[in-house]
């Protein structure tokens, strides 16, 4: 078994829960070939530097793999058949890093947070403020989304009985 | 080497990458490999930036390796 650092780019008008649906089913081809997915980043809807297929963003997503060759090969091959992923690129490393990779620490302002980044980077001493700063913020707008759609709701409620 | 300065001497500066404490050349972080290339998105050459060798071979590979992952553009204009 080697490790691997595999990258792929889905296009941008595919949900978040796509795209983990994506994610769920390239790590199934590997399990399925004897691999193992060591760690899952999702780097979120991110603005690519120029557009590939008339993309302008696209969401990202990073596997850490441990996975025999032909398993990863099954699995590109599978990434290639897509139409939804638009770049992938499969590199193999000498170990896998720990911890959050470094576009997880710096591009953090942007991104989204549904991968895990419980987390934040320590190891460098390159902005460290910045993690927390969207640990705290990013999960505001959820927890703030759904209390405000529950109490819309019950008023309706309370009507339609009384 | 002598603490006189001479007319067109410059100190040799040393590898940004060989110290114990240097940052190590990854594809994934982009603010790192954005220092390392011109305002036209070119690679800077190791006789500017002082890169040893073996270290801006990484470094190259590296902003490639960005750029066709569209981390980093090809060129800036």
């Amino acid at each position: 078994m080697a490790f691997y650092e595999n990258v792929f780019i889905v296009r941008q008008d595919v949900s978040n829960q796509q795209v983990e649906e994506l994610a769920t089913r390239f790590t199934e081809i590997l399990e399925s070939g004897g691999g193992k997915v060591e760690k899952t980043e999702f780097w979120g809807l991110r603005t690519m530097a120029y557009k590939i297929k008339k993309n302008r963003k696209g969401h990202y997503v990073m596997f850490n793999l441990d996975a025999p060759s032909p398993a990863v090969q099954e699995m590109e091959r599978n990434m290639m058949l897509s139409e939804d992923v638009i770049r992938h690129m499969t590199l193999r490393v000498d170990e896998l890093e720990e911890g959050p990779s470094a576009v997880m620490k710096f591009r953090g302002e942007r991104t989204r947070s549904y991968g895990d980044r419980s987390d934040s980077g320590d190891s460098t001493s390159r902005t460290p403020a910045a993690p927390p700063a969207v640990a705290s913020d990013a999960p505001a707008p959820a927890v703030s989304g759904e209390p405000t759609a529950a109490a819309s709701e019950t008023p309706v409620v309370e009507g339609d009985s009384a | 080497m002598s603490t006189r300065p001479r007319p067109f001497f410059r100190r040799r500066k040393s590898c940004p990458f060989s110290s114990d404490t240097a940052p190590k050349i990854d594809y994934k972080d982009v603010k790192l490999l954005l220092r390392f290339t011109s305002e036209r998105g070119k690679i800077v050459p190791s006789r500017i930036t002082a890169v040893s060798a073996k270290k801006q071979r990484e470094l190259a590979r590296a902003i490639k390796r960005a750029r066709f992952l569209a981390l980093m553009p090809y060129v800036l204009e």
